[in-house]
């Protein structure tokens, strides 16, 4: 059975319909790459899975699970977490405040046990803690650990980014553009984490990205989008000989 | 404000009521567009936008009673003056805070104002003034309606500064720049328009604005240093016009003086202060994006 | 330069940062308990300063910590500085009960407030809580049955249990038990998942909502934590003025608690006890100046000629004894403080134990801001 299925997913902005009739289905551990020229609709679907926009037909199961109409902060439970194109890190609070943020969707403890900082709330942060911790490992953000994230650079951040979104453990990771704006070492690292989320922890991503080169490396499936339908479904190479696609890529 | 006078009939009452809630929006209006001019250029909320009109009526005070200038004469020199000083405000102390957070920027005006206030306490006293003007104290019976020529001449001037503003901005070259610059910023920079300039003259029309509004309010109001809070029931105006449309702002700005004149006639005593403000809660809560405008989320 | 060494997870939960810290705040604590036997005079204003940390405890964390500023605070002050005195006047209830019932008013009205704010961002909130605050002093203007309105309303020392409090030393000692306590139980809230979901909203609402914060759930617990502090602030302040009227709880109180957090230092709780010790103590700093700044002038005109120095005298003697300056001189130490050092006090306090620690190292250039740009705010 499929992880994520969307069923004819349709996104109307006003008069402008940015999403128009897209199906896909992702199945259990594998790398899913939407890619598509400028303006396809592929960040308006990213934000139509992580429950930011309200879409305007169609369905979202996930694990069996109609989450059509969950609210989105209720997409981290279920086991969804994203990041953002342009980093949405909480900039003036530590890596691992951040990271700790991550682990809200786990939160068990209550306002008063908070508010007088009983012992369970102390194991509850210690529990916390570890599971962070074992991200920090894995990533290799330990020397930025204590760091405000305002003082980190670009690279660092994405990868903090994506330790955030993997604290929450999710089932499914949301990549919006993991290579935006990192040089290419950094993209190559980013190729080998994406592999390493998806071979050791298990994790199935769904990403958004153009650099082929980062596409090609790690997608099992690809999927083309143009003007929010979808033109082409396959491997990295064959999406990448479609003729819809070139001609999407090209103009004409 | 004076209230409205009881008159003979209901209709003549409501008549009445209508003429001051349209003069009183009126002003509430001019300084909503202050808001608006000001946001919509540089995206500052200015918290100080009532005290520049507190300003303005002073000036003109101080040049018509201690100086004995005539009425039109000290009119636009305190519109000058105010719309200067606008103008010097960007230049020193707000460009500095464009781009950071807005709660420095609210602060920052909220400041501004406190100093404006006490400015004004120091250099002309904390009484309470009137204005004398070509319109004091007289009125037309039209219809059986006695028309005080005050209020008629907030609603004149109203409109003749809106037709005035609305040319300005749709047929001269730098109106058009200014809506370039605030549309955006670096566009309008590789374009060749002095994008600093324009937005000192956006602080300076809207300052002068204010002034303007000062002084047709003075006659209606009195004059003393807390005038300036009338720019808090401006704010209501602002919010329900969408606080992005010029339009809007006078619309908001006439619907809240309605409102408030006819919550004072036909309400308990105490509704006629707080109408603005529960209305504009009301607004908040209901349709935050106002009448007119539209919020839209944040690109992600 | 110190570095705490740290080897276990453990430590990074405790309140304090090390030992070290941890004995430098006994060492406060030891003297502020000494405090009434050395200044037995001043201790009225002492208190004002521990009502005035309860007051910024809880605009910081509603302003500094979740990013809702609230233009409005006073209200709450208000309506649980009148809870509390109806109850033990009016209703003849216990002073604690009292207390207590100006908690829970206050946090329901806050979060009455708070969900319609749930729709607001940024300055529209701030309006928001500026129209309700005007409301809520209309209210306590014209509910004369329970507020006495314009009339106002007397309020008599606290007697907490059949023990009488209102001696200076006592009522001391009470404000310091409060502001320590407020400050642990916040304390407690921010090293825990909602403090942390309250500083997520602050930076970044769409992320916290996609790790799984309830926007709803938080900023409306926010806003109640805030203006629950805020009530129990509200009943020490009616003990310690006195006497209960609207006109005390104006927009410009509102604003001068803005200005604790802001001339403190937003993001801290050491920022919020700075700015209470300074807003606070600002206006007998400046009533001893202006019986001072005259003389002075004077004394440095007087080589000028007799005449001259008699004539500074005067003239700067009407300009400081003008009654509009005091509001002025707030708006000015604002502007000066959002210009130059938005961090606030604490930012420099922080500035100057850096400079030490890395003497002779420090470069300015760390906290060089960097050159920002026009960034829109009307797409959140």
């Amino acid at each position: 059975m499929s992880l994520l299925a969307a069923d004819g997913l349709v996104m109307d902005f006003g008069g402008l319909r940015a999403v128009d009739g897209v199906s896909f289905e992702i199945e259990p551990a594998e790398v899913f790459t939407i890619i598509g020229p400028n303006g396809a609709g592929k960040t308006t679907i990213f934000n139509l899975v992580s429950r930011i926009y309200e879409p305007t037909a169609g369905r979202l199961i996930f694990d069996g699970e109609d989450i059509t109409r969950v609210p989105p902060h209720e997409i981290a439970r279920r086991g969804i977490a994203r990041t953002f194109q342009n980093i949405e890190l909480f900039e003036h609070a530590t890596v691992l405040q951040n990271l700790l943020l991550g682990r809200h969707a786990h939160k068990r403890s209550r306002f008063v046990e908070e508010l007088l900082f009983l012992p369970r709330v102390r194991e509850l942060e210690l529990e916390h803690r570890e599971a962070v911790e074992r991200v920090i490992d894995f990533l290799d953000l330990q020397p930025h650990r204590d760091s405000l994230v305002v003082n980190l650079a670009y690279g660092v951040r994405k990868v903090v980014e994506m330790a955030r979104a993997l604290c929450t453990r999710p089932r499914l990771l949301l990549l919006d553009e993991p290579s935006s704006g990192l040089s290419v070492e950094e993209t190559e690292d980013m190729a080998f984490w994406i592999q390493d989320i998806r071979t050791i922890l298990g994790v199935t991503v769904l990403m958004v990205e153009h650099d082929m080169s980062l596409v090609s490396s790690v997608s099992d499936r690809v999927l083309a989008v143009n003007y929010g339908r979808p033109i082409a479904l396959g491997t990295a190479r064959e999406v990448q000989e479609h003729p819809d696609v070139i001609k999407a890529y090209l103009g004409g | 404000m004076r209230s409205a006078h009881p008159g003979e009939d209901a209709l003549d009452t409501i008549l009445q009521l209508v003429l001051n809630g349209l003069a009183v929006g009126c002003i509430y209006g001019l300084v909503a567009l202050g808001f608006v001019l000001i946001y919509k250029a540089t995206e500052l909320v200015n918290f100080a936008q009532g005290d520049l009109l507190m300003l303005g009526a002073f000036t003109c005070y101080m040049f018509v009673v201690w100086y004995g200038v005539g009425y039109w004469v000290a009119l636009a020199l305190a519109v000058a003056l105010v719309a200067l000083f606008g103008a010097v405000l960007d230049a020193t102390i707000l460009r500095r805070v464009i781009g950071q957070p807005q709660f420095s920027v609210v602060m920052l005006t909220i400041g501004l104002g406190a100093i404006f206030r006490s400015f004004a306490s120091i250099a002309w006293g904390s009484e309470i003034y009137t204005l004398p003007t070509p319109f004091s104290a007289r009125a037309t019976r039209v219809a059986g309606v006695a028309v005080s020529h005050e209020y008629v001449s907030i609603i004149v001037g109203t409109v003749a500064l809106c037709a005035v503003l609305y040319a300005f901005f749709t047929f001269t070259r730098v109106g058009l720049a200014m809506q370039a610059a605030s549309q955006n910023q670096l566009a309008a920079y590789y374009m060749g328009i002095p994008v600093k300039l324009m937005f000192s003259l956006i602080w300076a029309i809207s300052a002068g604005v204010a002034a303007i509004a000062g002084v047709l309010l003075a006659p209606v109001s009195l004059i003393d240093i807390n005038l300036g809070f009338i720019g808090l029931k401006a704010f209501a105006a602002a919010v329900l016009g969408g606080f992005g449309s010029i339009p809007g702002a006078l619309v908001g700005g006439v619907t809240i003086g309605l409102i408030e004149l006819f919550s004072g006639a036909y309400l308990p005593q105490g509704f006629k202060d707080v109408a603005a403000y529960v209305v504009l809660l009301v607004v908040l809560a209901v349709r935050p994006q106002g009448m007119f405008g539209a919020i839209v989320r944040k690109k992600v | 330069m110190r570095f705490v060494f740290k080897t276990s997870y453990a430590q990074d939960l405790e309140i304090f940062r090390d030992d070290v810290q941890r004995n430098w705040y006994v060492a406060l604590l030891v003297g502020l308990l000494v405090l009434p036997l050395l200044i037995p005079a001043y201790l009225v204003d002492v208190s004002l300063v521990f009502i005035y940390g309860l007051c910024g405890i809880s605009l910081m964390v509603l302003a500094g910590y979740t990013g809702l500023v609230s233009l409005g605070h006073a209200a709450f002050l208000g309506i649980g500085a009148y809870t509390h005195v109806y109850a033990i006047h009016d209703l003849g209830l216990p002073w604690v009960v009292g207390v207590a019932l100006a908690c829970a008013v206050t946090a329901a009205v806050g979060v009455l407030v708070g969900l319609p704010a749930l729709r607001m961002t940024g300055v529209y909130l701030s309006i928001a809580t500026l129209a309700f605050a005007l409301i809520i002093q209309e209210v306590l203007t014209r509910w004369e049955r329970v507020t006495g309105g314009l009339k106002g309303k007397p309020v008599d020392k606290p007697v907490v249990f059949g023990i009488y409090l209102g001696g200076d030393a006592a009522f001391y000692f009470v404000c310091l038990a409060f502001l320590i306590g407020a400050l642990w139980l916040t304390g407690n809230l921010l090293r825990a998942p909602t403090g942390r979901a309250w500083v997520a909203i602050r930076d970044s609402e769409i992320a916290a909502q996609s790790m799984g914060v309830n926007l709803a759930v938080y900023k409306t617990s926010a806003f109640a934590y805030s203006a629950a502090l805020m009530g129990v602030a509200g009943a020490l302040f009616a003990h310690k003025i006195g006497f209960l009227a609207p006109d005390i709880f104006t927009v410009l109180l509102s604003i001068q608690f803005l200005l604790m957090v802001v001339v403190g230092g937003l993001g801290s709780l050491h920022g919020a006890l700075f700015g209470a010790v300074f807003v606070a103590l600002l206006p007998v700093a400046i009533s001893q100046a202006r019986d001072a700044v005259p003389a002075w002038l004077s004394a440095l005109a007087s080589p000028l000629g007799k005449d001259a120095g008699a004539a500074t005298f005067l003239a700067v003697d009407r300009f400081v004894k003008k009654p509009g300056l005091e509001p002025g001189l707030f708006g000015l130490i604002l502007v000066l403080f959002i210009l130059f050092e938005p961090l606030g006090i604490y930012g420099r306090w922080r500035k100057i134990q850096l400079y030490f620690s890395t003497f002779p190292l420090y470069k300015r250039a760390t906290f060089r801001r960097q050159k920002s740009y026009m960034r829109s705010e009307r797409l959140r």
